[in-house]
């Protein structure tokens, strides 16, 4: 009965298939599909993870045998040179999840929407990991595992965010409706999530004097600083590779009935 | 113009009246759950006292939560909703009539509820007044934002415990300033800001949640 009716914007068909002859400049749109797409991201993805491997080697080193002990904290702070860039990524997963929904509900492109729930799991995963390695660094530092301070309590609440997400997506069988109602919900809590971290914030100083903040860190040393931007980096790149590689997967799920996939299957190029 | 949004509201009235028993439902939900804290945490009248607006807001925003995937399953499965969408006027406005009926059955009759169970947690007059006033401004942004998730999770599976997981994080803002309003009682002042706070949500929410919940009814329907 509901797959009958198809009407208003969402309805047009503007998805660019590879069969399209790409404008003059407009060369890159052809990756908008799938099948065009399969491909470089797979390229894609087996340069950045070897990448990301060296770079946490790298920043592992730096962070662990070069970078000083830290005068107030000791030992216990050497946490942050996976807690801090784990933090960053959980935040700039999202938006970037928002932006491919944003894409996807405007353009109609359904690799938009593949890629949006392609890099949910990955932003859950590192919205995790910021709270856990947050969880450890406090327990030495603060005295507790965790506490009400608006950053941990906005944390939290984003990753309730993401797990929305992927329950919504993984709750509707009909992957387009899936995907748009997934673009909507990402467009909602990006407008959502400023206010949640200002109320919180303003919830937190309201009820508690701030005992603890992580904002009034001292001014930290070089080494620390490079260790911190290298893992940084390295994380963007795996999850960059994660999220691609977990695209193709989406991408040969949605597309098993075609022709290309049983090419690919057989072991041909897409 | 106007029009399609009186006639959602007074056919979802009309509706809830005949179907009674589901807005009393999600109105005793409330008032059990605010009865549940004190025989979970003791008598202490002072401790009540200090959490009660805390409990109110969480037991409200679970009543919402909880009378959300009713909004539109009802329609939907007897096709009154795709003939909603295929009318002339409108979606918005019936969606943001909707949402004004669904306010009207479950969080209006909570908010008069609300200062009898503020009375039994031993808050006092002008503590209560600041309550009702944030439960008034509050509970309407819970049924617009809630019709957009209800509006998503439209036809999934399991949509009730799926309605509660998506809504109730977007609901922290409310809670927030809801609760805050009356605490900031306690430590002088910004009541007002609190409240003025609420308001502005519910002018935001007013703007822009029913054009996503319409939006979400078309992709759910599509």
């Amino acid at each position: 009965m509901s797959g009958q009716l198809s009407h208003g914007p969402a309805a047009v068909p503007g998805a660019i298939t590879a069969t399209h002859a790409p404008a003059r400049g407009r060369w890159w749109l052809q990756y908008a599909s799938p099948q065009a797409f399969y491909g470089p991201a797979g390229v894609l993805a087996s340069l950045l993870l070897p990448l990301s491997a060296v770079l946490a080697a790298a920043g592992l080193y730096v962070g662990f045998l070069i970078a000083p002990t830290d005068a107030q904290q000791g030992e216990a702070y050497r946490i942050i040179f996976v807690h801090v860039p784990a933090a960053w990524l959980s935040m700039v997963i999202y938006a970037a999840m928002a932006f491919w929904s944003a894409v996807g509900l405007v353009a109609n492109t359904r690799l938009s929407a593949m890629m949006a729930g392609a890099l949910a799991p990955t932003g859950a995963l590192f919205t995790f990991l910021a709270l856990w390695t947050g969880a450890l660094w406090g327990k030495p530092t603060w005295g507790a595992w965790w506490v009400w301070d608006a950053r941990l309590t906005s944390e939290l609440l984003l990753l309730f965010l993401y797990l929305g997400f992927i329950a919504l997506q993984a709750a509707i069988d009909e992957p387009r409706r899936a995907d748009r109602a997934g673009a909507v919900l990402a467009l909602v809590g990006t407008v959502n999530l400023p206010i949640i971290y200002f109320s919180v914030k303003w919830w937190n100083t309201l009820h508690q004097g701030a005992s603890v903040s992580v904002a009034s860190a001292p001014t930290i040393a070089t080494p620390m600083l490079l260790g911190m931007l290298v893992m940084a980096l390295a994380m963007w790149a795996y999850a960059a590779a994660a999220a691609l590689v977990r695209l193709r997967c989406i991408i040969l799920e949605r597309e098993g009935q075609s022709a290309w996939v049983a090419r690919v299957a057989r072991g041909g190029a897409a | 113009m106007i029009a399609p949004l009186g006639w959602t509201i007074r056919r979802d009235l009309l509706l809830a009246c005949r179907r009674s028993a589901d807005a009393l439902g999600s109105l005793a939900f409330f008032a059990i759950a605010c009865s549940l804290f004190p025989l979970g945490v003791g008598p202490e009248p002072a401790a009540l006292r200090g959490m009660a607006p805390g409990v109110l807001w969480v037991a409200a925003l679970l009543s919402a939560t909880l009378s959300l995937p009713r909004l539109f399953s009802a329609d939907h499965a007897d096709g009154t909703l795709e003939q909603m969408l295929l009318a002339s006027e409108p979606l918005v406005l019936i969606v943001a009539g909707k949402a004004v009926a669904h306010w009207l059955v479950s969080g209006l009759p909570l908010v008069l509820l609300s200062p009898l169970l503020a009375l039994q947690f031993g808050l006092d007059a002008q503590a209560l007044a600041v309550l009702v006033a944030s439960l008034l401004l509050g509970t309407p942004i819970l049924s617009l934002v809630g019709a957009v998730v209800a509006a998503l999770s439209l036809g999934a599976r399991g949509s009730g415990i799926l309605v509660a997981l998506l809504a109730l994080p977007l609901y922290v803002p409310v809670l927030v300033f809801g609760a805050g309003s009356v605490d900031a009682m306690g430590v002088g002042g910004g009541v007002a800001a609190h409240l003025l706070l609420l308001g502005a949500g519910l002018g935001f929410a007013l703007a822009l949640a029913p054009w996503a919940a319409a939006a979400a009814l078309r992709i759910a329907l599509e």
